[in-house]
């Protein structure tokens, strides 16, 4: 799924390479595939073909530079102009002198109360507000204990009346709460609804009247089809909501729903989630957002991804080891299945830019450790601390009892020094360059 | 009536010999919400097709494009709806002259044969209980699935167990609650936060000695390149088979018919870490058409077997993909 865009893209771009100038024959096929690449991610068949003719009109005519390829331009045409349609900058919250009011909607499932639960969080740290969560959700079962576990857990108010089924009641009294509670934000928690469904669109549209909210977000989930034209459309026309939170996006789906919603109904997209931790709440960057949805290498993905699996008192342990020079088997087996955590080899070699269409055809197997693990695991745990021990004798019982040949292993032990030795020359030199630069990617995200 | 006999039943919706009055009438019923779910499906997928066809006795290029275009905005994805459109034009080559109603028919078939339905015999053994697994993404259904599961299951005189194994989300647990209560299901539960292969492995050794006819098991939605978690999925289908050799017996993922391409991954992912039997779709009485269906039938062979119209008990119907497809070409209102 990852390489497939890419892959697509550079299939694309071929038909560009070597020209002079960007003409309407040679970028016809070209947008056509770009067009196919979006509709894969989810992008709306006609916010695709809207968009690849904005593209065109304007690389038509583009003077090509000898230093880049056709191909890299119009990339920053089209990336330049997604930005420009996601909003080229992110968008905050309204808060109000007063009472802040944030009503919360959308489909069953997209995710609603644990954004609820995140906002909530979310603003009382960065705007140091003191928030009521309320629950509206009537229907389904257990939907006011969840709300209501997610308020403790966030430590923050909480409102709900039981047995009480009139939602447009309930937020209204929860106002009224409010005050005596000295509550500076509440957030409405809704039930999920189909947007054909007349009867709750209607109760939606009925809770907004009663509270007149500072801000209504329309939750949808980043995996979304073709239908986010339909339910972004119908939620708007009933709600005018104020902006869009897109939910699910640490899974792997490209989000072209974010471009669609966009485009469909201009409104600007606020949060995203990423991740079921009540910290997982983040402001939306468009231009990444735009690079998700174009595949043009998912560098900051992939730095994600180590940070989530990568644990740092494991690589304290070992960097302290290293400058003693006493890295070993162990810690570099360790090293292996930490990297093993992170996915698989093929997709995590994908997500580094340009590497795409040349592991197309490779077979990047993932047992690729697997002879190595072997090699490790046949070792006695001396021979695994002091590998500078490993003699001719003992290497030919490793190879017999790891089922691989003398110059297997004779072959893993010497890239294992030089490595080793490389790491023991990056740990002298320039003071853990490598680890600040590593670190400074890391804090940006 | 025996015990596999009425689980048959009762799994794959067919009354043998005797079928009551009391079940045409649910039949009956059952048919009218899948129409009323599919209806409005219906009038914005296919709809579109006899509007760009009617009057025409030939395939243009123009009308290829927008039968391409209808295919592509129900998510049935490029591969598959060019594997359609594909087959529609070696069609046009063989018999020039077409008529609507000879696309329709044509698209009708095209369609049915990528679908795959789920045909798999079951083949009980004499293990019981017969345990079932629902897993799948965040928010696709998964509980409420299990709940409508239950209700059919209790209604053909079988006894339920439910296992809570998503023990992470807030409240997961008093949710099935309720569906257990409405379902006069058994609920085995623990705290939030507990291991869920161990809430498994009690809900198998209740069922045993409680002599349960089935057992659901429920687990935490997790995203599917979320690898720790996929790990997890495949031992907690380990622990099960410890205390039942073949447990479970029926692996089942609840996709989301709103999600798009992201479908496939989801469905690859998933069987990878527990080999999936079928699919149920969700949430098919909105306005998303359901097409990654038919594109994950074609692309990974795993059959739909259920799909979800609605969030009441009886809202849950077995997957029939004449039914399925004929509905949304029916030439009605």
């Amino acid at each position: 799924m990852f390489q497939n865009l890419s892959e697509k893209l550079e299939r694309a771009f071929k038909t560009l390479k070597g020209r002079a100038t960007i003409s309407d024959i040679n970028v016809a096929q070209t947008m056509k595939e770009i067009r196919k690449a979006l509709i894969s991610a989810d992008v709306d068949y006609k916010t695709a073909k809207s968009f690849t003719d904005k593209v065109r009109e304007k690389a038509i005519g583009q003077k090509v530079l000898t230093s880049i390829e056709p191909g890299q331009l119009l990339t920053k045409i089209m990336k330049d102009e997604l930005a420009e349609l996601m909003g080229s900058e992110s968008t905050d919250i309204q808060i109000e002198r007063g009472l802040t009011k944030i009503l919360v909607a959308g489909l069953q499932g997209s995710g609603k109360t644990t954004f609820s639960g995140k906002l909530a969080l979310y603003l009382k740290n960065n705007k140091k507000l003191k928030p009521l969560l309320v629950a509206c959700d009537v229907y389904r079962p257990a939907a006011i204990d969840q709300l209501e576990i997610l308020s403790k857990q966030v430590n923050a108010d909480f409102y709900c009346e039981r047995d009480n089924k009139d939602p447009v009641n309930i937020s209204k009294n929860a106002i009224k709460f409010s005050k005596t509670n000295n509550n500076n934000l509440i957030i409405i928690d809704t039930a999920g609804r189909i947007s054909i469904d007349q009867e709750m669109m209607n109760e939606i549209g009925e809770i907004k009247k009663a509270v007149s909210p500072s801000e209504t977000l329309f939750v949808v989930d980043a995996m979304t089809g073709q239908d986010a034209v339909n339910t972004a459309k119908n939620f708007n026309e009933v709600l005018d909501f104020d902006g869009v939170v897109l939910t699910k996006l640490d899974g792997d789906t490209r989000g072209g729903a974010a471009l669609t919603i966009r485009s469909v109904v201009n409104k600007p997209i606020k949060f995203i989630g990423t991740s079921e931790k009540m910290e997982g709440l983040d402001v939306f960057y468009p231009d990444r957002m735009a690079s998700r949805i174009l595949g043009m290498g998912d560098v900051i993905s992939l730095v994600e991804r180590a940070q989530q699996q990568f644990d740092e008192d494991e690589a304290r342990k070992i960097q302290k080891k290293i400058a003693k020079n006493k890295f070993g088997f162990d810690d570099f087996y360790k090293q292996i299945q930490q990297i093993k955590k992170m996915g698989s080899m093929k997709d995590l070699v994908g997500m580094i830019p340009g590497v795409g269409k040349n592991i197309k055809d490779m077979d990047i197997d993932d047992d690729a450790f697997k002879s190595i693990e072997a090699i490790i695991n046949s070792m006695t745990p001396k021979e695994r601390s002091n590998p500078e021990i490993l003699n001719g004798s003992r290497r030919k019982r490793i190879a017999v009892g790891s089922g691989n040949s003398v110059s297997e292993v004779n072959k893993l032990i010497k890239q294992f020094l030089q490595m080793s030795k490389m790491m023991k020359m990056m740990q002298g030199g320039g003071k853990n360059r490598v680890m600040d630069m590593l670190n400074n990617q890391m804090q940006r995200r | 009536m025996n015990f596999f006999k009425k689980l048959k039943e009762s799994l794959t919706g067919k009354k043998t010999e005797d079928s009551g009055t009391s079940n045409q009438d649910t039949e009956k019923k059952s048919a009218e919400v899948l129409k009323k779910g599919l209806e409005k499906t219906k009038n914005s997928f296919f709809g579109n097709f006899s509007k760009s066809l009617v009057g025409k006795s030939k395939i243009s290029d123009q009308e290829l494009d927008s039968i391409e275009e209808t295919l592509l905005k129900s998510d049935i994805g490029i591969e598959t709806s060019l594997k359609i459109i594909d087959g529609l034009e070696n069609r046009v080559r063989k018999d020039k002259f077409i008529h609507t109603n000879e696309i329709y028919d044509f698209l009708k078939d095209e369609i049915k044969n990528l679908l795959l339905q789920n045909k798999k015999d079951y083949s009980f053994s004499d293990e019981k209980p017969y345990v079932i697994m629902v897993v799948g993404i965040n928010g696709v259904g998964k509980t409420t699935t299990i709940g409508k599961l239950a209700h059919q299951f209790n209604k053909n005189n079988l006894s339920v167990t439910i296992g809570a194994a998503d023990t992470f989300r807030a409240a997961a647990i008093d949710q099935l609650e309720v569906w257990s209560n409405r379902t006069n299901a058994k609920l085995i539960k623990q705290k939030m936060g507990s291991d869920p292969a161990s809430v498994c492995f009690d809900t198998l050794k209740s069922a045993k000695s409680n002599d349960s006819d089935v057992v659901i098991i429920d687990t935490a939605g997790r995203l599917h390149n979320n690898v720790n978690l996929m790990n997890e999925l495949t031992k907690i289908k380990k622990v099960m088979s410890k205390v039942s050799i073949n447990a479970p017996h029926e692996v089942i993922l609840v996709l989301d018919a709103t999600t798009g391409q992201n479908a496939i991954e989801q469905a690859k992912q998933f069987s990878k870490a527990t080999e999936v039997d079928c699919i149920a779709l969700t949430k098919l009485d909105g306005t998303a058409k359901g097409g990654i269906a038919i594109g994950i039938s074609d692309q990974l062979n795993i059959p739909i077997k259920y799909i979800g119209l609605g969030e009441t008990v009886n809202d849950l119907q077995l997957f029939d993909k004449d039914k399925f497809v004929d509905t949304l070409f029916s030439n009605e209102n």
